[in-house]
């Protein structure tokens, strides 16, 4: 039932995605309006999945890699929606909508059986761990998005190309400051995953911080996130800078996530991963 | 419709065609009251006069509506009757379609020309002037002006100069309430500029200039405030755009000072806006990060492109305005075949128990079973032969062909001989 509805969510994202990418592209108003309902929709029945999917397996289903990418989707539309309200910013869903699309589709590719429950990961720690650590990225995901808007309209807007496409994004400020405020939000969700998950390591494999990959990446990624807000709150750094930094840290997000699954050896490897 | 506008009568003309705001009231049921005409409405803007009425003669209300131009402004007819147009039907329907989006606008696009049209309506609405007719199609032209403005971009782009700086300052501060604005030296340019800025909600002006008596005076017609010419580092410390347009040869501000400044300024963005020939403002400015200079050459080529792209989005707005003018044209058709159809029936109808009566009258002998089966018979041959002509009539309303049909229908019936 969870996998009929997966496949449901897959298509009005993809749905979503294309009417964002139309009110991108032809300015046609209502596309945008579409694209958000769609997406809503998408979301409501990939909550639905989600509990179905939790229901089902008896644990919450963030243990191999198709669930993990459903999850971060559902996390980076969830925010998406929540930011809307806000600000208008609209045209964020034709960068957002993508991304998620592109996640689900991974994990649409993947085995999508319940696998069963490493006895190592049998403990409540596992939701709040997780969670938490997606919840960060999924914040981080969106000053991703807003920063490379911000990049394409502050270069329009530099070489004095203000017409057509430039009219649809945002203003710089408006886009700075939801690269501000991904990062004070993000930022305690990133360090308290990153606790949470030392504080389970301690009773699972005896160490609060053994040097493993991943544990290692989301240090480098923290450091990352870290200085981009000194920089911030310190000497100012707004803009151009902070939409790099947003960019680059959504990388090591990224890898620290996926990257350190697929190419390095570590403790958190606990299902096959490539199917 | 009888109507000029700027495109068939000068000024001088029309001027005196048109008709005062505040006595419109008057002038609307002064029309109405032609004996010729059903509903009555007149839109009088600065670029145009336009009487739109619904009469049952064409050509009778048409020459009363340019008696009543003639009398009410007091004007001999032949001194302005060639810079009339008149347009009817469809012509008619598409014209107002296009005058609400403001496709026939001086300037395409401007927003002003739909308040005007919603004007006249109220007034006409209020004293009644107007029927089911102009009603209808009124509110379909104000429905086709809110669809072009929703669906093309027609309307949301600056064209003027002066206006292009609002809309750059719009691209990079997100609220322009909390900002400031900076002039430096003065400028009918420079002033419009500010003005428009003020307009869309920036709060404080600092003026600027190296004669303090005109900063002072120029500060005060924008209830803002005047800075000595020597404080003007101090001056871009605060302000988050600035206008600049003194007479000075040299620059005015540098690079280095810029880029010492936004450092200051922990990187808060600044818009430059250098309107001044020569050049107040070092270009090489423009390569600081969250520094923005513009200058008069730039807002220039926004402007046109601006402009370009007005006369594009222009294309799909007049595709739209086609497409509704034909979905009113066939609902007006339809109100036409409805009656029409109805009449036949009735009438048809009628000869059918005439005839059938005197056949039975004179067929005294047959018994009820044979009368009933008469009038079955009678009945089927009618519902027969008619079935043709409207389901074509109903078909037909639909497009050009129907009112050819109606009318055919109407003389071979003899429909309107009552």
């Amino acid at each position: 039932m969870n996998v009929h509805l997966f496949q449901v969510t897959l298509i009005l994202y993809l749905c979503g995605t294309i009417a964002y990418l139309t009110y991108l592209i032809f300015t046609h108003e209502r596309a945008a309006w579409v694209g958000r309902y769609l997406l809503g929709l998408g979301f409501v029945s990939h909550c639905l999945t989600f509990i179905l999917r939790y229901i089902e397996a008896g644990h919450t289903p963030v243990v191999n890699l198709h669930e993990s990418l459903s999850f971060f989707a559902w996390m980076v539309v969830g925010f998406f929606l929540l930011l809307r309200y806000q600000h208008k910013v609209e045209v964020l869903g034709a960068f957002v909508s993508p991304l998620a699309l592109l996640l689900i589709i991974w994990a649409a590719t993947l085995p999508k059986a319940i696998p069963a429950l490493p006895p190592a990961l049998k403990s409540w720690w596992l939701p709040i761990h997780v969670t938490f650590a997606f919840l960060g990225d999924a914040i981080f995901a969106l000053a991703f998005c807003a920063g490379v808007i911000y990049l394409i309209q502050e270069s329009l807007v530099k070489s004095k190309r203000v017409g057509g496409l430039s009219g649809r994004l945002p203003s710089l400020e408006v886009l700075d400051e939801i690269n501000y405020r991904a990062l004070t939000i993000g930022f305690p969700l990133l360090t308290i995953g990153i606790v949470t998950g030392a504080v389970w390591a301690e009773y699972a494999w005896g160490s609060y911080w053994s040097w493993d990959p991943k544990e290692t990446w989301s240090l480098i990624t923290w450091l990352l996130y870290a200085a981009l807000l000194h920089q911030r709150l310190r000497v100012g750094w707004r803009g151009k800078k902070a939409a790099i930094m947003a960019i680059v840290g959504f990388g090591a997000v990224l890898f620290t996530f996926l990257g350190v699954n697929l190419l390095l050896e570590g403790l958190h490897t606990y299902t096959q991963w490539s199917g | 419709m009888v109507g000029l506008n700027h495109r068939t009568a000068q000024i001088e003309i029309r001027e005196k065609i048109a008709f005062p705001e505040e006595d419109l009231d008057r002038y609307m049921k002064a029309l109405y009251n032609l004996p010729n005409l059903t509903e009555g409405l007149i839109l009088s803007t600065c670029n145009r006069v336009e009487i739109y009425a619904a009469t049952r003669d064409p050509e009778k209300g048409v020459e009363e509506i340019k008696g009543f131009l003639a009398q009410q402004h007091c004007l001999p007819l032949p001194e302005f009757e060639d810079t009339l147009y008149i347009l009817q039907g469809e012509e008619l329907v598409k014209h107002i379609f296009r005058v609400a989006s403001s496709l026939d606008s001086m300037v395409v696009g401007e927003p002003q020309i739909l308040g005007q049209i919603k004007g006249a309506y109220r007034v006409a609405h209020a004293t009644r002037t107007i029927g089911t007719l102009l009603n209808k199609l009124l509110h379909k032209a104000f429905s086709v002006a809110k669809r072009v403005r929703t669906e093309t971009s027609i309307g949301n782009r600056a064209v003027s100069v002066s206006f292009v700086a609002v809309e750059l300052a719009k691209k990079i501060f997100a609220h322009l309430e909390d900002r400031e604005v900076l002039i430096i030296g003065a400028g009918e340019m420079c002033e419009l500029a500010a003005h428009h800025l003020v307009r869309a909600g920036v709060k404080r002006v600092l003026v600027t200039n190296r004669t303090w008596e005109r900063a002072m005076e120029l500060a005060e017609r924008f209830h803002g405030e005047a800075i000595p010419f020597s404080e003007l580092s101090n001056a871009l410390l605060r302000a988050d755009i600035v206008i600049s347009s003194t007479g000075s040869p040299d620059f005015v501000v540098t690079r280095k000072e810029v880029f010492k400044i936004i450092r200051k300024r922990k990187h808060s963005p600044l818009f430059i806006i250098d309107i001044a020939v020569p050049r107040d403002i070092d270009p090489q400015v423009h390569t600081i990060d969250n520094v923005y200079l513009y200058d008069i050459d730039d807002l220039q080529d926004v402007a046109e492109a601006n402009i370009k792209d007005r006369q594009h989005e222009a294309r799909r707005a007049e595709e739209i305005v086609a497409t509704e003018v034909e979905k009113f044209c066939n609902w007006y058709q339809s109100l036409e075949v409805i009656p029409t159809i109805v009449s036949l029936q009735e009438k048809v109808e009628e000869m059918r128990e005439k005839e059938l009566d005197k056949t039975l009258s004179a067929l005294p002998e047959l018994s009820d079973k044979e009368r009933r089966a008469m009038e079955v018979l009678s009945e089927a041959i009618v519902k027969k032969i008619l079935h043709g002509p409207i389901t074509l009539l109903k078909r037909t309303s639909r497009n050009s062909e129907g009112e050819s049909y109606v009318d055919a229908v109407k003389k071979l019936f003899k429909l309107d001989e009552e």
